[in-house]
């Protein structure tokens, strides 16, 4: 007699645990042939203002660490993710219809990409600050910091797309809430198992799975989220719209572009949610 | 004894105020096709000059010579030869600073000390610094995905600035905009339009190609027109947080890069072992520097409250030798407020902050009869409750509240949608480091308040904007 | 450290040892170099013209401590000096006489001499100045003789090896002895103790001697000896203001302030009277209070004085050679 599968329940990853929507709500997830795969949790406007909180309270902490930490526990989630890689590969093979090598591919650059990453922790400060030579007896210094809070829309890869995204948010000492990728929402949470066991805080990743149309506007008008990734948006009129409401609060944005995400990635992944503090003292006896 | 200083007025033959202006397009001066508005010396209430309000028509046709300009000229232009038009531009300001510096004084009402020493000079070194920026853009921005090919330019930049650093503002905007190869359309505030358009005619003077600046003149309804342009690739503003949030939400869904620099409440902290007479200078210079119309203002001071009392006498002392009146007085600290509209708002918030039940002291001054005056005025037992804790003031007031320890400095300081600029007084060097690394403020001055230098970055956390002007990085919001 | 009238009580207990000495000037606030030279600049920035300018040239003439202290002195250059300090404008019967001369003790008679009762003060250095490095009963027989031949004002200096060694009671203690040998009641010479603060080389050091001798009892503070480069300075003497300040704020006492030694123009003279004005304040704004040590200075106060009543520039030719 065949053994009968246990079939995970995917629900959000908030504040380090995995809770299913308040709202109650799943939906469909189907696999490439259309066929059902997974309920997956239906997130609501609340999940979203809980994650906000999550991201928000593990923001102190996290932006507190030494950068070099900061590098230890990135690299820590490629290496688990290695460890995984089998499990991502047959998730994206089931979920996107891939094959063997395309999906050993993504998963692949995730690593790498993840590694990259980490090591651009404890030097990014190096490459984009600096002394200022100003024209007085001051020592003027600028380093970048962290905005704080990041509502990220993640693209539509599942693995490598949520990977481009978080991972230049989070090495750099942001925290975020990511609308995962409505159409392959599973492995993100399978990532987030991941990041869970990575020693990354609980809080400084946030996934939520749902509706990008529903969830977005909620986050780009949250207060206390600082700026806004609109990579995963690919409706301008979404686009636009939630680009306005993060105008009430002066969120950073970076707008939906192209990108090849297999391609080395632009530094300004991190630096649009860098903020370049400057001090200055006097210099004297 | 007694020592009364006579009257040192700085001479206004020097400038030479035409009875009214047009725009400036395409490397020369033109009629508007609009209205015109008046633009007095708010010291006197002397209408100066008539200056032509641009309607959407006149900006129109500023974009269009703008995008000319860069398309034919400027963008083909190598950066050594931009480089060189900027330098020539920094000496011809030097060369007229001291006309520039009256002319600022008249129409912005600043005291010519401080449009003398800081405005002007501090324009010139921009222009200098940006100058020499621009033909070594590779360097700039360090491997963000361009390796190997140069940085280029957006286009036409549409530039907004304020009234409070007239002619400064105007250097921070254009002098990277140019170094980096774009063309730009400056629209100078409607109370102080003046030396925008003598900046115009040194452009003249250095031979600039027609249509590389343009600088057009009106008010909210013009820089509306200007920010909204289709043809315009690149929006920067300084002002206020809530026109920078509707320019912020013009530009959405749009491929315009933006840049705002805007408002600012910040904290200026004074720990018990500060350098006192020095922390007394900074918080001086913090709130009544350019009669506190400062972004960057220290508008809000938090006093350890061990020596609070102490301080606030101190305060008291040296606010009571500030010599309030006529700008173009050498001797002058404090000038005029610069609009009658402006004072109002000083005047609306200090009531509030009376009625919330802070306590006021002002130095004891006269004021002139004619213009608009604000006596420097300190607030005391104000809470980060109280309105004028929290609201951008804009004028020579300042709100002093206390805390006990460092860490309740802290979430006091930053407990402000603002994040603009900071202050730290304290001899500790590794409590001045940590105070500094917690603050959420685009600058932080230790021991030190309200230095501006073209090689150091400013801008805003938060609801004080984004992008930085200044340094290698304010390159960055001109180019992609 | 809060200068507040509360602690005014606790001076004297400031003073009663050399670590409780140390750790009340240690506990002083800081000067920060950059803002306080950044302050005195623009204090510097003030405009002086027409009747404030006439006003303050006056003024400054009457603070003058007219000096010479060269190995090379004799009774002649004394009794030329003194004439000059008496009638520094020989044309203008208006002109104040100068606060002071300055000169070593042994020429104190001469110029007490000369003076009379001209109301014109005799300064003495003292306490083998400049350096001040003899046995402190040396130092002390040298106040007490030049006191003894008619001193009103005896300006020492401190051991500043002691002060930059840390021995402040030492330093505190010298002064307190050489003001006891300044005599007693009516007759007792006032006490202007030189800091040297071009040896001190930092603003919290030139805030602690300050103290240092205001605690000590010293009638005045003065910067320097005029021997050692940098001599005055406006942010030195800035520094100084502040101290006499709030030890008047603390304790009800007024001390005088004396810069020395490279105050050449008139220009720089009225600097320093802005600098008083404003930072000390207005009941410092006389000779009782403020001095200028000084020697070429006079001749370039004269000459502006000259230029403002006649409305153009004098020459050397028009003020007399001393």
């Amino acid at each position: 007699m065949s053994r009968l599968d246990v079939k995970k329940t995917y629900k959000l990853y908030v504040g380090g645990a995995f809770p299913r929507s308040e709202s109650g709500r799943t939906f469909v997830v189907e696999d490439a042939k259309g066929r059902f795969l997974a309920n997956a949790s239906l997130a609501s406007r609340k999940d979203a203002r809980d994650a906000v909180k999550a991201a928000r309270s593990a923001f102190g902490g996290w932006s507190s660490r030494t950068a070099y930490n900061r590098g230890q526990v990135v690299y820590r989630i490629a290496e688990v993710l290695e460890g995984r890689r089998e499990q991502f590969e047959a998730e994206l093979r089931a979920t996107e219809g891939i094959t063997a090598a395309k999906a050993r591919t993504y998963v692949d650059a995730s690593v790498d990409r993840l590694v990259w990453y980490a090591g651009w922790a404890d030097k990014l400060a190096q490459v984009v600050g600096g002394a200022n030579p100003v024209a007085g007896p001051y020592f003027n210094h600028s380093t970048p910091e962290p905005t704080g809070v990041v509502a990220v829309v993640a693209p539509r890869g599942p693995l490598l797309g949520l990977v481009s995204v978080v991972a230049p948010v989070i090495t750099t000492g942001n925290t975020c809430v990511v609308i995962a990728s409505e159409e392959h929402p599973l492995t993100a949470i399978t990532l987030a198992e991941v990041m869970a066991t990575s020693d990354v805080p609980g809080g400084v990743v946030n996934v939520l799975t749902g509706k990008r149309a529903e969830i977005a506007p909620w986050l780009a008008s949250h207060a206390d989220v600082n700026a806004l990734d609109l990579t995963g948006v690919d409706d301008p009129e979404l686009a636009t719209s939630v680009e306005q409401a993060a105008a009430g609060t002066l969120k950073r944005v970076r707008r939906p572009a192209e990108e090849d995400l297999l391609a080395p990635p632009p530094l300004d992944r991190m630096t649009d949610f860098l903020e370049t503090k400057t001090v200055w003292h006097p210099m004297g006896i | 004894m007694k020592f009364e200083y006579a009257p040192a007025p700085e001479s206004r033959a020097i400038v030479d105020i035409a009875s009214s202006y047009g725009l400036f397009v395409d490397g020369a001066f033109t009629s508007g096709s609009g209205s015109s508005f008046k633009t007095i010396n708010p010291a006197t209430e002397e209408v100066l000059a008539e200056v032509a309000e641009a309607d959407a028509a006149d900006v129109d046709r500023a974009v269009k010579a703008a995008r000319r300009a860069y398309t034919r000229v400027w963008s083909r232009m190598s950066g050594a030869e931009r480089g060189k038009y900027l330098f020539r531009i920094a000496r011809i300001i030097a060369e007229r600073s001291r006309e520039l510096a009256v002319l600022e004084s008249i129409d912005n009402g600043k005291p010519i000390k401080e449009s003398r020493d800081v405005d002007i000079p501090t324009a010139a070194a921009h222009f200098f610094y940006y100058a020499g920026w621009a033909d070594k853009l590779e360097y700039a921005l360090p491997g963000n995905g361009h390796s190997g090919a140069d940085p280029q330019p957006l286009g036409v930049a549409a530039q907004v600035i304020p009234w409070n650093f007239p002619f400064l503002m105007l250097a921070w905007k254009i002098a990277p905009a140019l170094a980096t190869g774009n063309t730009v359309v400056l629209k100078p505030a409607e109370t102080t339009p003046l030396t925008a358009l003598l900046f115009a005619e040194i452009c003249q003077q250095a031979d600039l190609p027609p249509g590389v600046v343009n600088i057009v003149t009106g008010a909210g309804e013009t820089g509306r027109a200007l920010v909204e342009h289709p043809d315009v690739d690149k929006v920067a503003f300084t002002g206020s947080t809530d026109v920078g949030r509707a320019i912020a939400r013009s530009v959405a869904g749009s491929r315009k890069k933006v840049t705002l620099e805007l408002g600012g409440k910040a904290a200026n902290i004074v720990f018990d072992d500060a350098p006192v007479d020095q922390a007394v200078e900074g918080i001086v210079n913090g709130i009544f520097f350019n009669q506190g119309h400062v972004c960057c203002a220290g508008s809000r001071l938090l006093v350890q409250e061990s020596v609070a009392e102490e301080v606030v006498e101190r305060l008291k002392r040296r606010m009571a030798t500030l010599r309030v009146g006529d700008p173009l007085d050498k001797n002058t600290d404090v000038g005029a407020i610069n609009s009658a509209e402006q004072l109002q708002r000083i005047r609306e918030l200090a009531e509030i902050g009376d009625a919330e039940g802070a306590e006021r002291w002002t130095e004891p001054c006269e004021l002139p009869d004619h213009g608009f005056w604000f006596a420097p005025t300190i607030f005391t037992g104000v809470s980060q409750a109280h309105r004028i804790a929290r609201e951008e003031i804009f004028g020579p007031v300042l709100s002093i509240l206390t805390f006990r320890t460092p860490q309740e400095a802290v979430a006091k300081a930053n407990n402000t949608p603002y994040g603009l600029s900071a202050g730290i007084w304290s001899d500790k060097g590794s409590r001045i480091l940590w105070v500094a690394n917690q603050l959420r403020a685009g600058v932080v001055w230790a021991n030190t308040f309200n230095r501006f230098d073209p090689a150091s970055p400013f801008g805003g956390y938060q609801e004080s904007g984004y992008g930085r002007e200044g340094g290698r990085h304010g390159l960055e919001g001109y180019i992609k | 450290m809060t200068i507040t009238p509360s602690t005014a009580t606790a001076l004297s207990d400031a003073v009663a040892s050399d670590s409780a000495l140390r750790g009340f000037l240690h506990g002083l606030p800081g000067v920060d170099q950059v803002g306080a030279e950044q302050r005195a600049a623009a204090l510097g920035t003030r405009s002086i013209k027409t009747t404030a300018k006439a006003w303050a040239l006056d003024l400054a003439v009457s603070m003058v401590d007219l000096t010479t202290l060269e190995g090379n002195d004799t009774p002649g250059k004394v009794r030329t000096l003194a004439a000059k300090a008496m009638r520094p404008d020989p044309t203008d019967p208006g002109c104040p006489a100068t606060a002071a001369v300055c000169v070593y003790g042994d020429l104190v008679g001469v110029a007490k001499e000369t003076l009379g009762t001209s109301g014109v003060k005799v300064a003495s250095v003292a306490t083998a100045f400049p350096a001040g490095r003899v046995p402190l009963e040396v130092k002390l027989a040298d106040v007490r003789d030049a006191v003894a031949a008619g001193a009103d004002e005896i300006d020492m200096v401190i051991d500043r090896g002691a002060f930059l060694a840390g021995r402040y009671l030492e330093v505190y203690e010298e002064i307190v002895a050489t003001k006891a040998a300044c005599g007693q009641g009516d007759r007792r010479a006032h006490l202007k103790v030189i800091l040297e603060t071009g040896e001190l080389q930092t603003y919290d050091n030139v805030r602690r001697a300050s103290w240092l001798g205001m605690l000590a009892g010293g009638d005045f503070i003065k910067t320097s000896t005029g021997k050692v480069q940098p001599a005055a300075t406006m942010p030195v003497t800035l520094v100084m203001l502040e101290a006499v300040r709030d030890f008047r704020e603390t304790t009800g006492t007024q001390i005088g302030v004396k810069p020395a030694g490279g105050i050449r123009t008139a220009k720089d003279a009225i600097k320093y009277l802005v600098m008083v004005n404003e930072v000390a304040g207005e009941d410092w704004l006389h000779p009782d209070w403020f001095r200028f040590g000084a020697s070429t200075l006079l001749n370039d106060l004269l000459m502006q004085r000259q230029k403002l009543a006649t409305g153009h520039y004098s020459g050397p030719d028009y003020v007399t050679l001393d």
